[in-house]
């Protein structure tokens, strides 16, 4: 899962740093993650991984790491 | 604390173009409302300036709610015969804001399209003596 949230990442993160090897709990804020981009990265994790976050999870927490993704991409492919 | 919020947001239109290019009807049916794609898509030239200023709109009014949890079709840019946008929420958004007042402005220049929007929280009504 990890690695295909950071290819998501390094493809529609338009990160400063290199999406294969940020740490998993680096801000992605502040590595440039822009609100426009956590749109794309969230529309590419919803394709790749075939779920659909719901409204009460689009929030910066949910998207501010790879970690936090992973987190909450367990959560909702548990409970498809 | 005072009445008045406000939120603003800058997106690239070119960045805009290559959602729709990735991410096609996913990206326009999951971030804007029926309406807000049938009038962006009215005019194919200025189809990817219209969803620019919306979700810049969208991100705009998200700050100035100042709220999280809020779907981007929780947040609707309408917009009258003069042309005058204006915003509509609804579920969690307009929860979020039951006793304010919005407004919006919407702008787009070269490859960027920027939108303002002022919260006026009207104050509670003071208790009857």
């Amino acid at each position: 899962m990890t690695d295909k949230i950071r290819n998501i990442l390094k493809d529609h993160g338009r990160l400063s740093k290199d999406a294969m090897t940020i740490a998993d709990d680096a801000d992605l804020y502040q590595a440039g993650l822009t609100s426009h981009a956590s749109v794309n990265v969230m529309l590419a994790l919803e394709g790749e991984f075939e779920v659909e976050f719901p409204d009460h999870m689009l929030k910066r927490s949910v998207f501010e790491s790879i970690a936090a993704m992973r987190t909450a991409l367990t959560e909702l492919t548990a409970s498809a | 604390m005072s009445g008045l919020r406000v939120g603003i947001d800058l997106v690239q239109l070119s960045r805009v173009a290559e959602s729709l290019a990735t991410f096609g009807d996913r990206f326009l049916t999951r971030v804007f409302t029926p309406d807000e794609v049938a009038y962006a898509t009215a005019a194919p030239s200025e189809t990817v300036s219209r969803l620019a200023a919306r979700l810049a709109a969208k991100e705009a009014a998200k700050k100035a709610l100042s709220t999280e949890g809020i779907g981007w079709r929780d947040i609707e840019v309408r917009r009258a015969p003069s042309g005058a946008p204006s915003l509509r929420l609804h579920g969690a958004a307009a929860a979020a804001a039951p006793d304010s007042d919005l407004a919006v402005s919407l702008s787009h220049e070269g490859d960027y399209a920027t939108a303002v929007v002022v919260m006026h929280l009207r104050p509670a009504p003071s208790p009857t003596p």
